[in-house]
């Protein structure tokens, strides 16, 4: 499969731009620094670990702020190790999440190891078969900027094919309870 | 007490904790409380395709200001143990309830190693574990599992064992 050619801080900074009042969870990995390096807020919240989550804590979040919404940003290895949650998530047909998946058909943070993306799988198609109705790929920057008001409007499944060039480290907080707390406060769920 | 008693009774519980969100695994154990979470327009049941999904939707509903509880047999716990570092990282409650297989009469023996080892790799991945083998303990254990979980933001797992649930009949 023909690999990808965006830069990952360039497509984080198009999509997160002007966030506004825009629910960000972000997988395990590359996605967690790229949102960072777009600019830190307390309505991300960075996966540090919990790899194949994200998808899911985005359903979750998603069912209980009905009039917010949600985006996810993950990487193809976070989004295949959670692939059944494609499937979940679809069941649920949350009209405020999106997901947008940047592949580079590596496995990143673990010496850039091949991933499936790269041999075989369409992640795209894996979405539209669980039952996404809007699936969408990216490999252009003006497809991406053309992306990035579609995620924050309909109930989409990207994947934005991204170089796999490293780029400079920008680390967010790690810290997960302060991540939660900060997260529920801005949103006015915390307890006092 | 019968079965379909001490689960209205937990479900009443689970209720009045507040909880909106149940992710679960369907098991046969858990019929009840997955068709009156179907049934009830305050909740919203989630079918996952494993159970560590719903350690990550339990997380998700927590930011969002909702509590979520995950249904699931014993041979899910092991699918949940990285997973389990989301709500303690973040300091988030937690709640599961797991119906016991692999202890009591069990006919298929695929279920006895995860069965047997349940109790003790919860615990040692951080979960507080309390068990229920008697019907009249059923609502008081989810009561005091739901305040632990949800008051003071651990992770909590209640095991209703295999003798309280029935032993599944392979053979009628």
């Amino acid at each position: 499969m023909s690999e990808g050619t965006l830069d990952r801080r360039a497509v984080a900074a198009t999509l997160l731009k002007d966030p506004g009042d825009l629910l960000v969870v972000t997988g395990l990995g590359s996605t967690t620094y790229d949102a960072g390096a777009a600019g830190d807020r307390d309505e991300n919240f960075y996966l540090w670990g919990a790899m194949g989550g994200a998808a899911m804590i985005g359903l979750g979040l998603a069912l209980a702020q009905p009039k917010r919404r949600v985006l996810v940003m993950t990487g193809d290895g976070e989004m295949l190790m959670g692939m059944g949650s494609l499937a979940s998530v679809a069941a649920q047909r949350p009209d405020n999440l999106s997901i947008a998946v940047f592949d580079n058909a590596r496995f990143g943070e673990t010496g850039a190891q091949r991933s499936h993306t790269a041999y075989s799988t369409d992640l795209g198609a894996v979405a539209a078969a669980c039952g996404w109705r809007d699936t969408v790929q990216a490999r252009t920057m003006a497809e991406v900027e053309a992306l990035a008001p579609r995620l924050r409007r309909e109930a989409l499944f990207a994947v934005i094919k991204i170089s796999a060039d490293e780029v400079p480290r920008f680390l967010p907080p790690r810290d997960g309870a302060q991540l939660a707390t900060r997260f529920r406060r801005s949103i006015g769920v915390a307890e006092p | 007490m019968t079965q379909l008693e001490w689960q209205a009774a937990v479900f009443a519980e689970l209720k009045r904790a507040g909880i909106r969100q149940v992710g679960y695994v369907p098991d046969a154990g858990h019929a009840e409380l997955i068709e009156a979470a179907h049934a009830d327009n305050d909740m919203r049941a989630v079918v996952l395709t494993t159970e560590e999904e719903g350690i990550a939707l339990a997380a998700g509903a927590w930011l969002g200001g909702q509590r979520s509880v995950l249904l699931m047999q014993s041979s899910g716990v092991g699918n949940c143990i990285n997973m389990l570092s989301l709500p303690i990282n973040c300091r988030m409650p937690f709640l599961t309830l797991v119906t016991m297989r692999g202890e009591w009469g069990e006919f298929n023996p695929w279920q006895v190693p995860m069965g047997s080892a349940t109790p003790g790799v919860l615990e040692r991945a951080g979960v507080h574990v309390h068990r229920v083998d008697r019907p009249e303990d059923a609502a008081d254990t989810v009561v005091a599992a739901a305040s632990l979980a949800f008051d003071s933001r651990v992770p909590v797992a209640v095991l209703f064992s295999q003798r309280l649930i029935g032993a599944k009949v392979f053979v009628k």
